[in-house]
């Protein structure tokens, strides 16, 4: 399912919500969590799951075309930690 | 951040109440779950994958007693965030 297919959905089930509305609302929620994640707060969704900044340390790679070392700068990443709820239902199914 | 900050946003937003704003919030999280649970995956563009990924048995071991137990395959739910998500967050 693609986030407009998304849209479309939360439209079907709400027959008085517009297709404009349903897509703000789509966008805020995950503008809302990429936002929180920016400002380095932890998200949390009840019954989702909940997301957080990982800090990756430096490291040396290898450019595996020219063999040549660099070196890669510590950098954040975000992480996605499965509800107990969630995680249950997916197993489950 | 929570769902009570997506409520707020979307009352000051669009205008709706904040108890329908709070059903609004809670309906996507469902469709999103009711969707993942069937095995299918949710694609976010700008944002990331939620892919549900089947993990087939394999040993492993109590770390406390040593013992070898097998970890029944399972399914598991992972996210994978997209160049954009991951780029935002290291933006200075």
């Amino acid at each position: 399912m693609t986030k407009s297919e998304l849209v479309e959905r939360l439209v079907d089930e709400n027959s008085l919500l517009t297709r404009k509305d349903s897509e703000i609302i789509v966008d805020i929620v995950f503008d809302s969590i990429r936002n929180a994640l920016k400002s380095g707060e932890k998200v949390e969704i009840r019954g989702f799951g909940s997301f957080t900044i990982r800090n990756r340390g430096p490291r040396e790679a290898r450019n595996p075309k020219s063999g040549e070392i660099v070196q890669i700068p510590a950098k954040k990443t975000p992480f996605f930690k499965t509800g107990k709820e969630l995680r249950d239902r997916v197993n489950n199914s | 951040m929570t769902k009570s900050d997506m409520v707020e946003k979307i009352y000051e937003k669009i205008g709706f109440s904040k108890k329908e704003s709070a059903e609004l919030v809670e309906m996507v999280f469902d469709i999103i779950k009711n969707t993942l649970e069937t095995g299918e995956k949710i694609k976010i563009a700008g944002f990331g994958n939620f892919v549900v990924k089947e993990k087939a048995d394999r040993r492993g071991r109590n770390p406390q007693t040593g013992e070898e137990i097998v970890i029944s395959a399972r399914k598991i739910l992972t996210f994978k965030p997209s160049q954009v998500l991951k780029a935002s967050i290291n933006a200075k």
